[in-house]
């Protein structure tokens, strides 16, 4: 003990500068919720010097709204890569669902309250992540060759057999609330900003994948699975359970996110949504979890949520048209790999 | 090796292109194989088939490899060709030299984006997944911010439009080409010392790596090899269309996955055999031009091509080459 202790003291007079930098180092690897802190606070202050319109109210409500869908993708995504998977198809889960739920209601109950609606969209989704999870079990291929597929397979089938006309008369429930607003505030160019109370959802939805990730067995069981099955299996895990259970509830946070979409923006269109997944994605390996399983936590990804929001919504305060939001996002992604590769062989 | 050319895999490639060819003769007749839809057959499955060979080889590699940055490579590289070009050749003036510039271009494009995926995945040792997910990103976004999102028409250029749709024997002359490019994979892949190491390293890693083989630089060749095949993918395709765009074949990621998966490559590694990755596009193209004929909407095919690649994930388990076994084989106990 004293031995390195000694050669501790020795390091830290030999150069102080190298120390600093280490302990900066060490610091990043136990905090990976830093990374997409500091990205943002970059964004910012960039953003705010060239453009200092950008330091207003009204725009932190704009990011919060735009990140809403986004958001409770990822905390799906983020428990399926906790568990060591990787999920594709939540786009066409929420597509299928909100195209559905929104056409049963109108066509046979158009007086239907919001929260049964909601109920609805919930276990729709929820039957959906079971396919994916009941699929991943038995076909044992890797989840993002299974949900490639089941995300075709279930695009597919919305298209041809349920429809491909958007449509504007939804239930009256679903556009009310949609409309529910928490606070109005008038921004410099005269425009009446809302935040509007479904961010609230989002909130619940974190708080609630919080609390299983860190104070239920199953949250256990999802991060020991993702470190490594064979040893979950032998510690007496069940990782089919696992499995089943966070593509489930992939899925439910996917069903409800649909509905979401369908009421603040007023219409059903089945082609919405498609193509969002790796921005999605995106925001949760910013927000430092692995693709290979085990990590993850819902403050980082909320943060990467916001950043990815941030990115796309900001850019063009300064210039940078928005054609080249994917190439920053993509090297956003790269950059996240690389360092936090770059911090696991750190810690080895 | 030579006896067991015709395994149980290729076996069963080839009935299912045969019952797929009959199927198509009763539903819509002669007219299926007229030379007319063989050759917009053949040209279109050269694009696909090229894709699927850069999913083999990461798939093979191991490691959880794959390639997700394939059709995105294409079409960066046709955009970069399309915009380098011109200040050495003009498109009127010296038509055929425009054409190899365009083609080096490409290539040399392809050659650049492979070698960047193949040091994520080998020297930097991201997850191949994560890497080409965000060269995916990359490569797409360079592509929309350098042509606003818009396509680019090339126009009529002769050598060039020659390459796509005139054939020599009935055969096109791009088909011909990737032909050429599947026959010389396959045999490198056979004969060549990387090809045996490629097939270790997906089997067992850390067997390869103990046995001496450079793994980081099996990554960096192995994926670079890809991206190459995905900018012959992109000539070919900036030929055919005569233009170029950032958003060309949407689906062209999952159905690259498909043709490799149906062909029996194993998304764990160490397995995958040219030929049939070959018969898998092939199958996959004439059920595609089938579904054409008797106007099947493009949504239901995306259903199928789905659901197709959740069946043969579930054929791989059951390991239909024990079922279709051709010949008893001296290896089974």
């Amino acid at each position: 003990m004293t031995a390195i202790s000694d050669t501790n003291t020795k390091t830290m007079d030999i150069s102080d500068s190298a120390n600093v930098y280490q302990k900066l180092q060490q610091w990043l690897v136990n905090h990976p919720i830093m990374f997409p802190l500091l990205l943002i606070i970059i964004v910012c202050l960039v953003v705010g010097t060239i453009a200092p319109s950008f330091w207003q109210m009204a725009n932190v409500f704009d990011i919060l709204r735009a990140s809403v869908i986004r958001g409770l993708f990822a905390l799906g995504v983020l428990v399926v890569l906790a568990a060591g998977g990787l999920e594709v198809s939540f786009t066409s889960v929420a597509a299928l669902v909100m195209y559905s739920v929104t056409m049963l209601v109108t066509n046979y109950m158009p007086e239907l309250g919001f929260f049964p609606i909601m109920v609805m969209g919930a276990i729709g989704g929820t039957l959906l992540g079971v396919v994916n999870g009941l699929l991943v079990n038995t076909l044992k291929a890797p989840s993002l060759i299974v949900t490639i597929g089941t995300q075709y397979a279930f695009r597919g089938f919305l298209l041809t057999f349920i429809g491909t006309a958007l449509f504007m008369n939804i239930p009256a429930s679903m556009e009310q609330f949609g409309q529910i607003t928490l606070v109005t505030l008038t921004n410099d160019a005269g425009f009446e900003v809302k935040l509007p109370a479904y961010v609230l959802v989002l909130l619940a939805a974190a708080l609630l994948t919080w609390f299983i990730l860190n104070h239920t067995l199953m949250g256990r069981a999802i991060y020991a699975t993702g470190g490594n099955p064979d040893i979950a299996e032998r510690l007496g895990f069940k990782v089919p359970q696992v499995q089943l259970f966070v593509f489930a509830y992939a899925g439910f946070l996917a069903g409800i996110a649909g509905i979401l979409h369908v009421s603040s923006n007023r219409l059903a269109n089945p082609f919405d949504l498609a193509g969002t997944e790796l921005a999605v994605i995106a925001a949760v390996v910013l927000g430092g979890a692995r693709i290979t399983g085990g990590s993850g936590s819902v403050g980082g990804t909320m943060l990467g949520v916001i950043l990815i929001t941030l990115v796309s919504n900001v850019l063009i305060l300064v210039g940078i048209p928005s054609t080249w939001q994917t190439a920053i996002l993509g090297s956003f992604i790269l950059i996240a790999g690389l360092f936090f590769c770059f911090t696991d062989k750190k810690q080895a | 090796m030579s006896s067991k050319f015709l395994d149980g895999q290729l076996g069963f490639l080839l009935l299912v292109n045969a019952l797929v060819v009959i199927a198509s003769l009763f539903l819509v007749g002669p007219r299926f194989v007229g030379l007319y839809n063989l050759q917009s057959m053949a040209i279109q499955l050269s694009e696909l088939g090229l894709l699927a060979f850069g999913v083999m080889l990461a798939m093979s590699a191991g490691r959880g490899g794959i390639d997700l940055s394939g059709v995105a490579l294409a079409n960066l590289s046709g955009v970069i060709a399309f915009m380098l070009t011109p200040t050495f050749a003009t498109a009127t003036e010296s038509p055929l030299l425009y054409c190899w510039v365009f083609a080096g271009f490409c290539l040399l494009t392809g050659l650049a984006g492979g070698l960047l995926n193949g040091a994520l995945v080998g020297y930097a040792g991201l997850t191949p997944i994560i890497a080409t997910l965000g060269t995916q990103m990359l490569f797409t976004g360079i592509a929309v911010g350098l042509t606003g999102g818009s396509a680019l028409r090339l126009g009529f250029i002769e050598p060039l439009d020659d390459f796509a749709n005139t054939s020599v024997l009935g055969i096109p002359i791009s088909f011909g080409l990737f032909l050429a490019i599947a026959g010389v994979l396959a045999l490198f892949l056979k004969y060549s010392s990387y090809g045996v190491r490629l097939y270790l390293l997906g089997s067992n890693d850390n067997a390869a790596k103990f046995s001496g083989i450079k793994v980081k630089r099996m990554y960096l060749i192995t994926y670079t090899l890809a991206g190459l095949l995905a900018s012959v993918a992109g000539v070919i395709i900036a030929a055919r269309t005569s233009s170029v765009k950032w958003d060309y074949g949407s689906s062209y990621v999952m159905v690259a996955i498909l043709i490799a998966v149906m062909a029996g490559v194993k998304p764990e590694g160490g397995f995958g055999r040219v030929i049939c990755v070959l018969m898998s596009a092939i199958a996959l193209q004439l059920m595609s031009s089938l579904f054409n004929f008797m106007a099947i909407s493009n949504f239901f095919r995306d259903c199928a091509w789905g659901l197709l690649l959740l069946i043969f994930l579930f054929a791989s388990k059951v390991n239909i080459t024990d079922f279709l076994r051709l010949r008893p084989s001296p290896a089974t106990k």
